[in-house]
């Protein structure tokens, strides 16, 4: 007999510890946060048990299953629509009445529901017992007791799911919540209706159905339409009017009679199975916060931990950096010395290493970046943060938690994009995502450094700063601007749990910055790789130089002349060919690659949107560059160097000199790095836009954005300055 | 002496760090008085306010035991009384 298969949800508040009972159950690698709403996406386990194939989902962390949230509704719809065989509900002892809360909830869809009676350990060092048999009894739903984070309770976690699914006994329908006589009449005479007009033939709970409609629930209104459509209509008109008799009869919405009312069915549950023996816990987690949102100590501390995180994060992160880039040298040197001249070699040098090798060499620092962030939901201490900042993001439309990922933006836009995800709202991550591209990157400082070093001279320092402050501004403009149009709305209420100080599991960290890392590997790798490979046959087609006679002929000599017993010379003239004639090599190399970028397509490309780069005072050069720092921002600077014959840009200053030459003058320095400044997200930021927002609109809508601005801001600076009489 | 016991209804937003009160009304709009009340935040319940973030805003309430954030702007819209 093959083996019978039962799903198991498990559903529970944000910081119930339910996502660690997940982790041990199933042994699947998960992250565990401490922060609410970490669990988004559905996620799920196999494992066999007794004989069964289980399939255990990890629902949402939500208080409620009322469906405001789009965690509420995911987790509802699933037991809505899936119907598991067994809901396990976890209950964080700690906080018994709120947990219950949900409880009731799952109890009222009538599922087979059993609890997970969690951290009850904590809660009795804490003053407060719990009579489990006695709970058992007055719900009539069987209690686990567990210690998530210690491993406890398990199996026989699963022993009483299975049992529970094998019963036939249906869940006693009278140890649910009773609501007042006006409210229970108004129930029974709704789901009498609905049972009259649909021949009791809907695929929900008449009571449950009643209970909703009399709360006003929008999604359970849509899902009767579709299930009855005549019958459907008369059920609304009358719950319409049956809510109406309540709200003057309470002089209250009943949703908010409803709420007040299974808080009090819960009270009385409390009062009995709960005894308390401290009234005003010793708590560490107090005193701890007592030190960390403290008036005065609160942020200085707050902006020490976010500078050592920055620190570590890009400074520390630098050294592992550098070996990854000296690696993705070394088969860079490997296979160009291994491969046969020729378009293959171009392909996987220039394209598929140079190209993925200049996002792999983020991976320190986006391993380091989790791990902080891991570090800090983990503890709770992300939670303080966004309490801290919330009145200042608050200005901008944004939510506390906003913050972290627009200062990450001043190192990397990728890995601050990611750390959008802690934000619970979507809104206010789409808003988040939008406009850290704003954030000036690290990798455009090589840019503002050539530049403004050429042009700006000791005031360079000052230059750069002040883009610095306009990316700050327009990301406080945009913000404004999005928050009352694009992304209207009510902002996300900041109603939220300050989880209690915990100490994190080292095993929980790991998986935690693991498992976004692994995202960011994974999903980056495909795009940059197709990227760069595309980018790379922009830069390398055509591939015949239109090279003159004399060009030819130069080449050879110079060849010739670097030594005949040395043919590498002519190749690779850095090769340190101690040899006059090395330097005439190299120069005609140059001029051939400098005169292949302009021939290539994205040299043709950069001739053809020539005319919308000229009223920023940005020549064809520039546009070509600009266009090539698609792929990493830096390359801006390598093709600025390629395009102006000044060899690879390391000689910054002789880059600058060739600029001057070029016609290129402080105003149009200027505007071009306001353009570097604000312009379309570099490859690796856009994947990571795509795939944190899931829509390829919200990655054109931000590319198309940001360009404009870029656009506009830049044109206002040379045309203004032009006018200005500045050159 | 027992402190200071005030009957009279006021504002959440209004008490002071340190203050006990009883939650008579849950006003507001109907996502955020939803979502308070579903955190426990319903008619009868005690809270204590811990404190107020450095900038004054938000604020930390402890109720039922566990401790919640919440806008001064939010708390404006809950009614308590028996301030102590």
């Amino acid at each position: 007999m093959p083996p019978q298969h039962l799903t198991i949800a498990l559903a529970g508040n944000p910081n119930s510890g339910k996502t660690s009972i997940f982790n041990n159950l199933t042994g699947t690698r998960q992250k565990v946060g401490n922060w609410p709403g970490v669990t988004v996406e559905k996620k799920e386990g196999h494992i066999t048990r007794s004989g069964y194939d289980l399939t255990i989902v990890d629902l949402p962390g939500t208080y409620s299953l009322t469906p405001f949230s789009i965690e509420e509704v995911v987790a509802r719809n699933f037991l809505l629509d899936e119907r598991p065989d067994v809901v396990i509900d976890i209950i964080d002892a700690s906080n018994l009445e709120r947990s219950l809360y949900l409880a009731t909830q799952i109890r009222e869809l009538d599922c087979k529901v059993l609890f997970a009676l969690n951290m009850a350990d904590m809660a009795r060092a804490r003053g407060t017992k719990i009579d489990g048999r006695k709970l058992s009894e007055l719900l009539d739903i069987p209690v686990v007791f567990t210690v998530g984070n210690r491993n406890e309770g398990m199996d026989e976690l699963l022993e009483q799911a299975i049992r529970l699914a094998e019963s036939t006994a249906p869940p006693d329908r009278t140890r649910r919540v009773k609501y007042s006589a006006d409210i229970e009449e108004a129930i029974g005479r709704l789901a009498f209706f609905m049972e009259s007009k649909t021949d009791d033939s809907l695929p929900y709970l008449p009571r449950w159905v009643a209970v909703k409609l009399l709360e006003d629930d929008a999604i359970v209104q849509e899902r009767l339409i579709a299930a009855a459509p005549d019958a459907g209509r008369q059920i609304l008109q009358a719950a319409q009017a049956l809510r109406k008799h309540l709200t003057d009869r309470f002089d209250e919405d009943p949703q908010i009679v409803m709420t007040d009312e299974r808080y009090g069915f819960i009270a009385g549950i409390v009062r009995e199975v709960q005894t308390s023996t401290t009234q005003q816990r010793v708590d560490i987690s107090r005193s701890i916060d007592l030190v960390l949102t403290h008036r005065l100590a609160g942020f200085p501390i707050f902006i020490f931990f976010i500078w050592a995180m920055f620190q570590l994060t890009f400074t520390l992160g630098e050294y592992p950096v550098k070996w990854i880039q000296t690696g993705v040298e070394l088969a860079s040197g490997t296979a160009a010395s291994l491969m046969p001249e020729g378009i293959l070699k171009s392909l996987v040098v220039d394209g598929i290493i140079a190209g993925v090798g200049s996002v792999i060499k983020f991976m320190p620092n986006i391993l380091i970046l989790f791990f902080c962030i891991a570090l800090f939901e983990d503890t709770g201490y992300m939670a303080r943060s966004a309490f801290l900042m919330d009145r200042i993001m608050h200005l901008i439309g944004l939510h506390g938690k906003s913050f972290i990922p627009m200062l990450m933006g001043f190192g990397c836009n990728v890995p601050a994009i990611m750390a959008a995800r802690t934000l619970e709202s979507e809104k206010d991550r789409i808003l988040t995502i939008l406009i850290t591209p704003f954030m000036s990157c690290s990798a455009k400082l090589p840019v503002y450094v050539v530049l403004a070093g050429a042009f700006f001279g000791a005031r360079a320092g000052t230059v750069i700063f002040g883009l610095y402050l306009l990316g700050i501004a327009l990301s406080i403009l945009t913000g404004r601007v999005f928050r009352s149009t694009l992304l209207k709305g009510a902002d996300a209420p900041f109603v939220m749990e300050l989880p209690p100080y915990r100490m994190p599991m080292a095993k929980s960290l790991m998986i935690h910055m693991w498992d976004r890392s692994k995202l960011f590997l994974r999903k980056m790798g495909q795009v940059i790789l197709l990227g760069s490979v595309i980018i790379w046959a922009l830069s390398s087609f055509p591939r015949e130089v239109p090279t003159t006679r004399d060009d030819a002929a130069q080449t050879r000599q110079a060849a010739a002349a670097a030594g005949a017993g040395n043919p590498a010379a002519a190749v690779a003239p850095m090769q340190g060919v101690e040899d006059g004639s090395e330097d005439t090599a190299d120069e005609i190399r140059r001029m051939q690659k400098t005169k292949q970028t302009e021939n290539s397509y994205i040299g043709r490309l950069g001739r053809f949107v020539e005319p919308l780069f000229a009223p920023l005072g940005i020549d064809w050069r520039g546009g070509v560059s600009l266009l090539s720092g698609f792929v990493a921002k830096e390359i801006v600077v390598s093709t600025m160097g390629v395009l102006h014959a000044t060899g690879d840009g390391e000689e910054e200053d002789v880059l600058g000199k060739a600029l001057a030459a070029s016609g290129m003058t402080a105003l149009s320095a200027l505007s071009m790095m306001v353009f570097v400044l604000l312009y379309l997200p570099c490859l690796a930021t856009t994947a990571a836009i795509r795939r944190e927002t899931g829509s390829y609109q919200w990655m054109f809508f931000s590319i198309g954005y940001s360009t404009t601005v870029a656009w506009v801001a830049a044109f206002l600076v040379y045309q203004g300055g032009r006018l200005l009489g500045f050159s | 002496m027992a402190p200071e016991t005030r009957w009279e209804a006021m504002r959440l937003s209004e008490l002071k760090e340190g203050q006990t009160a009883t939650v008579v009304r849950v006003g507001g709009n109907g996502l955020l008085r939803r979502r308070i009340q579903e955190m426990g935040l319903v008619k009868g319940t005690d809270l204590y306010v811990e404190k107020y973030a450095p900038l004054k805003d938000p604020m930390e309430l402890v109720l039922k035991g566990f401790h919640i954030s919440l806008r001064v702007e939010e708390a404006a819209d809950i009614v308590v009384e028996n301030v102590r």
